[in-house]
């Protein structure tokens, strides 16, 4: 194809450079900033170097806060990819059924993250709330806010109920696009209905749920408003995860040279982790 | 190995049924002749493929029966009906290499490794997949993976018939050619029923001994190719098979006589009987020739397709097409147009007089 060489064009791709300018790249490199200087306010600062990545890399509390968001991330993954596979296949595939399970199942995911955090603190109060109130009720010795094993599975509770919604949708929409001559033929052949899910549905469901993953994995990773309303990362810092833990760090401590150290170092991790999946699951795609 | 027999079946995707719009297929009977080429052929939405879905068992019709060697079937599944089907486009499980995907049908029904092994290569061996049995089924080409839908289907050695819905669809057409003679030599040599549906004549044509013709639900015409061009039993065979169709002219029956526009036609078909709405007199452009005195016209316009002429023509009745040899000399403005006795049929309501 010939392409038409024209200086010119680069002009209508300014206004793209300022909103990225302002929205991502002028912040970061505010951040970038910190991370190598000490400030005292006033607009004094002092280089450090790389002292600030030094010090949280081996710093105790940033290794501790790191476990728990992977541990509560592998959780949820684990609990909200099969339950949402689970919950797509059961789902009607025609009639009325269909957009009544859609609204229903898109519901939590309307809900601002808040008022979620907001909902289930009430819910799960011990005294007063509906779930840990019954909890104690039934014999059950629940208190979120005071024991560390009730705090994770509240909040873990509270992230499936939010988020699962998301899976099941792209779930759904990976399963409607499969042609009905695949189940038809994979009737004839006689194939058993584990079978089917395993040599149909899931092959075809690999790419909607390699995006659901994805989303999964970098929301709950960077997860803050919920857990912060409910838990507030306690009791103690049982519940704080790395963005509960960083706001403490820059706005609670003040600490802004660490702490944007820390916003770089828990960036890059984000985004390795994303790369190193993405690959690893388009490997495939290409080569036959 | 079975005969198959389709008897009063009639099939609705609605609950209802007011009208004979709302079938799908209706009053269906037919006789599948075991080892027999067939060809279902029709437009689009005309139910072929809800026919084709009745007699494999994903469909369950709403009335009649379904026999294989004259026992009733109607309440079997797919896998006990024993049947292979092949789809439009290429269904393969795309994580398998080509080999699994051909052993698939025979590792579902707990068939020993061995005799798999065997069945498979022979089947790869005669589809001519041998060379990529260890690659992954999706990297192949869409005539390949049409080849490995196909191959699912021969591996099962007992199959009772071989369904195919419109299975060149998606392939090339300079493939279309070459797997098309594939599968009848491949027809030759197994000598299964197959059945295979099609809109398009020239494929049902050179596919099948016999071909069904389907209009709206119903079977039209059942014959040989040159059956269903020498004598169609309904206006739409008429129109629906041949290049240009049969020219179809509204007529008048009087006392066993047709007439054109108050001119006797000289008919093929005897006329007992008068009650119809609608009467139309066919005669394909095959068989119509220039004469001194017969039906008068004025020429429209003369196309050369290198084989022929199409000559089209108007009529006092309507517009005719001809077909007139490329050496004829066609004449230039107005001429005489007569029918071929032998071909020209007098139809009532669509269907022939007889």
């Amino acid at each position: 194809m010939n392409k038409t060489i024209n200086q010119k064009a680069w002009f209508f791709v300014i206004p793209v450079f300022v909103l990225v300018a302002f929205n991502a790249v002028i912040p970061l490199m505010t951040v970038v900033n910190y991370a190598f200087q000490e400030t005292f306010g006033n607009n004094v600062f002092m280089w450090e170097g790389t002292r600030w990545f030094k010090q949280i890399m081996l710093s105790e509390r940033f290794h501790a806060s790191l476990g728990r968001q992977f541990l509560f991330t592998f959780i949820i993954l684990f609990i909200q990819i099969p339950l949402g596979i689970a919950i797509a296949l059961s789902m009607p595939k025609e009639g009325m059924g269909v957009p009544v399970c859609l609204v229903l199942m898109s519901m939590p995911l309307l809900i601002p993250w808040n008022v979620v955090g907001a909902m289930w603190n009430i819910f799960a109060l011990p005294d007063i709330g509906f779930l840990g109130h019954s909890l104690n009720a039934l014999g059950f010795d629940y208190n979120f806010t005071q024991q560390i094993g009730d705090a994770w599975f509240t909040t873990i509770l509270m992230d499936v109920w939010h988020w699962t919604s998301l899976v099941v949708l792209l779930s759904y929409a990976g399963l409607q696009s499969i042609q009905p001559a695949y189940y038809q033929a994979a009737e004839i052949d006689g194939a058993s209905r584990w079978a089917v899910f395993t040599k149909i549905e899931l092959p075809k469901m690999k790419k909607v749920l390699t995006i659901a993953i994805l989303l999964r994995f970098m929301d709950s990773f960077m997860i803050y408003t919920e857990p912060f309303v409910l838990t507030g990362g306690g009791p103690g810092n049982a519940t704080a995860f790395l963005s509960i833990d960083l706001v403490k760090m820059a706005l609670g401590q003040f600490d802004l040279g660490p702490a944007a150290a820390m916003s770089l170092i828990y960036f890059f991790i984000v985004l390795l982790v994303c790369w190193v999946f993405y690959t690893l699951m388009m490997r495939n795609e290409g080569n036959q | 190995m079975a005969k198959i027999t389709l008897k009063d079946l009639s099939h609705s995707y609605l609950k209802t049924q007011s009208s004979d719009t709302d079938w799908a297929v209706r009053d269906v009977n037919i006789d599948w002749e075991d080892g027999g080429a067939y060809a279902l052929l029709g437009p689009s939405g005309c139910g072929k493929t809800t026919l084709l879905n009745i007699i494999s068992g994903l469909i369950n019709p709403t009335k009649g029966d379904i026999l294989f060697n004259d026992k009733i079937v109607s309440n079997l599944n797919p896998v006990e009906r024993n049947i292979a089907q092949i789809f439009q486009f290429p269904v393969i499980y795309d994580t398998m290499t080509v080999y699994d995907n051909l052993a698939f049908p025979l590792k579902n029904r707990k068939i020993d490794e061995e005799k798999i092994k065997t069945k498979v290569h022979e089947i790869a061996e005669m589809l001519e997949l041998s060379s990529t049995l260890n690659n992954r089924a999706s990297g192949l080409t869409a005539d390949g993976k049409q080849k490995i839908s196909l191959g699912r289907g021969l591996v099962r050695s007992d199959v009772n018939a071989i369904m195919f819905d419109e299975p060149l669809t998606v392939i090339d057409p300079h493939l279309k050619w070459i797997l098309r003679s594939k599968l009848k030599e491949l027809h030759q040599k197994i000598n299964r029923t197959m059945i295979y549906v099609t809109h398009d004549q020239t494929e049902a044509l050179t596919f099948a001994d016999q071909v069904v013709v389907m209009h709206e639900g119903q079977i039209v015409q059942t014959g040989t190719p040159v059956d269903l061009f020498e004598k169609p039993k309904h206006t739409f065979v008429g129109y629906f098979i041949g290049s240009p169709g049969m020219n179809l002219l509204p007529c008048r029956i009087k006392e066993g006589d047709v007439t054109l526009n108050g001119k006797k036609i000289d008919i093929h078909n005897k006329i007992k009987s008068n009650n119809f709405n609608k009467t139309e007199i066919g005669v394909r452009p095959e068989f119509i020739s220039f004469s001194s005195d017969g039906i008068p016209v004025k020429i429209l316009s003369v196309s050369n397709t290198g084989r022929h002429k199409i000559v089209d023509t108007q009529s006092e009745s309507g517009k005719i097409k001809m077909i007139a040899k490329t050496s004829e000399d066609i004449p230039s403005d107005s001429a005489f147009l007569k029918f071929n006795k032998e071909y020209t049929y007098a139809y009532g309501d669509d269907w022939i007089i007889e």
